[in-house]
């Protein structure tokens, strides 16, 4: 009986942990390492943010679908990795230290034959004075990249709205928190329902709404922007945002690297040098992202982490990480099969992963920050690689290790990114985008990187009836609910 | 004014992009023909979806 352990229960782990079970079937073993007790939808966050759904309608607890699937549930979280053993055992094992209420800090070791790490990103608050320290959010600011943190956010718009209402006029601001971030998208979809849900409050008059961001154009979202086809052309991201930017009367930064928090205040600095300070009632910075921090241990007991993970402390896997200058990326730099090269039974899945390199235009200021969004994370290629993982493991378990890797590139994996820009079932719009492949393939489409055929975009309330169904398909699916399987990633 | 000039006049960056006139607004929130969008799109999304698995 082989045993594959996965760490971290989010869309990637989940994914994977699940279609391993039932491919597996009770002959191997299935072991999900996570932190959590309850699994989060995270794109609803948005609409937990601005009130439109409760914290119970985003999240379900993990342990009885574990139960239903065989899976050996244990909430807890990594701490390191020793991928030969140690001085007492030759099988690779985990260490972890549990978080399940009454065995808190309880130190265990897991072995394993098979390891995938789906431990997705620390939302690295602490990179930005102010934004927050090592244990988490800040004072001064809100985020909606946890339920919790989405159910404070909406508290504090709460108390916003209510100022507007008693005839105070405010100031909103929302993006990115540092030069380095991504997940432009998710602060995207908050400042656009925060608008809408103030037009609905009847005090839009009242808020000046600002984006800032670490994009070098609006519309980059961290993929170097894209053309989708409307209308007959192939138009720029940067206009399909500036549109929907200006059409809801919310102002713009960008280029900008968030350096420092204060109570009201965000200072920064731009992509031509200059500082400056940009003031608030109410913010939402999305924090960078990094590893969670797991270390690795050789079976001498020394420490080999730089040998399994890059300096961001995401983990080191096939792809091509000497790339070098801008001018050389190619979309064959990006990872195939998620495999690390220096221990063949560890895979890393989902936002865990070291991407190779940017994909937009690497940018600096003349002072030496850089200031660019790093590659987007989306759940689609997080699910897709979760289960080609898992599928590679299955094969490898069941069919002997000479067996072919299942492949999933981003270079040749599309995106569906459905942006909601208010909630509601008639008066609600989104934007629905799909971008074909996620990293621009320029030898393949010479002209834009990606099929424009297949990478589109338009705003309307349809790209927001997908959005709600998206929410109950997933939450069933990972409920692993009757014809769970026939749901695509 | 037109609906779509309103913004334009709010700030010079909005200037140089395009705003969306009452139809092409309406258009978004129109029950029917967003229902035909909704088809296309959730084709287009499943032939993307096909294409990366
Ligand atoms: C607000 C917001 C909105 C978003 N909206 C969208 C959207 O509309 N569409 C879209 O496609 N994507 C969206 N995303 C991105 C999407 O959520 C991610 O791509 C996806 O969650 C990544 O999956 P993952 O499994 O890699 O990471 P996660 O889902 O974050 O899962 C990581 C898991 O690992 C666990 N973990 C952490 N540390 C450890 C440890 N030491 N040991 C074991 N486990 C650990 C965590 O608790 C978590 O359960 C959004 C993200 C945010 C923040």
């Amino acid at each position: 009986m082989a045993r594959l352990v996965v760490l971290g229960g989010g869309v990637s782990g989940h994914t994977a942990a699940t279609f391993a079970a039932k491919w597996l079937g009770s002959s191997h073993e299935v072991v999900v390492v996570t932190p959590n007790s309850k699994w989060n939808w995270i794109p609803s966050n948005i609409w937990v943010g601005v009130g439109q759904m409760t914290k119970e309608e985003v999240t379900f607890p993990l342990a009885p679908v574990y139960a239903k699937a065989g899976i050996n549930y244990k909430q807890a979280k990594a701490v390191s990795i020793n991928p030969e053993g140690d001085a007492s055992t030759d099988k690779p094992f985990v260490t972890i230290e549990y978080t399940e209420a009454g065995r808190e800090g309880q130190i265990a070791t897991v072995e394993y034959d098979y390891l995938i790490n789906a431990t997705g990103p620390k939302l690295n608050f602490a990179a930005t004075p102010g934004l927050g320290d090592a244990n988490g959010l800040g004072k001064f600011t809100v985020s909606v990249c946890t339920a919790d943190h989405a159910e404070h956010a909406f508290e504090e718009l709460t108390k916003v709205i209510a100022k507007m209402k008693a005839g105070e006029r405010q100031k909103i601001l929302i993006g990115t928190g540092h030069g380095m971030c991504t997940c432009q998208g998710a602060a995207f979809e908050y400042i656009f329902n925060v608008e809408h849900e103030i037009k609905k409050a009847g005090v839009r008059n009242m808020a000046d709404i600002k984006w800032i961001s670490n994009e070098s154009f609006l519309g980059d979202f961290g993929m170097g922007g894209l053309h989708m086809k409307v209308g007959g052309y192939a138009v720029s991201s940067k206009l399909f945002a500036e549109s929907l930017f200006a059409e809801r009367n919310v102002d713009w930064l960008i280029g900008a690297h968030v350096h420092k928090v204060e109570a009201g205040k965000a200072h920064y600095e731009l992509l031509d040098g200059s500082m400056g300070v940009e003031e608030f009632d109410f913010s939402m910075l999305i924090p960078p992202f990094a590893g969670v921090g797991l270390k690795a241990y050789n079976k001498a007991g020394e420490d080999i982490t730089a040998t399994l993970f890059a300096p961001n402390g995401f983990m080191k896997v096939d792809a091509n990480y000497a790339a070098g200058a801008y001018e050389n990326w190619k979309a064959s730099d990006w990872p195939k099969t998620y495999q690390t090269p220096s221990y063949k039974n560890i895979f890393a899945a989902g936002i865990a992963f070291a991407p190779p390199h940017l994909i937009s235009k690497p940018m600096s200021s003349p002072n030496g920050t850089p200031i660019n969004p790093t590659p987007p994370r989306t759940g689609m290629p997080a699910g897709i690689i979760g289960k080609a993982v898992a599928h590679s493991v299955c094969d490898l378990i069941t069919k002997g290790v000479n067996a072919h890797l299942h492949e999933a590139s981003m270079a040749a994996m599309g995106a569906a990114c459905v942006a909601s820009a208010g909630k509601g079932l008639f008066d609600g719009t989104a934007a629905a985008m799909t971008v074909y492949p996620v990293v621009p393939d320029f030898e393949k489409y010479p002209g834009t990187g990606r099929d424009t055929d297949y990478t589109f975009g338009e705003i309307g309330l349809a790209g927001h009836w997908i959005k709600h169904i998206l929410h109950h398909l997933f939450i069933y699916k990972a409920k692993l609910n009757p014809g769970w399987t026939l749901i695509p990633e | 004014m037109k609906e779509e000039e309103v913004n334009f006049a709010k700030n010079e960056r909005f200037q140089l992009t395009m705003i969306p006139g009452t139809v092409a607004k309406s258009m978004r929130t129109c029950v029917v023909w967003q229902f035909i969008r909704f088809l296309v799109i959730n084709i287009k999304m499943l032939v993307v979806v096909s294409k990366s698995h």
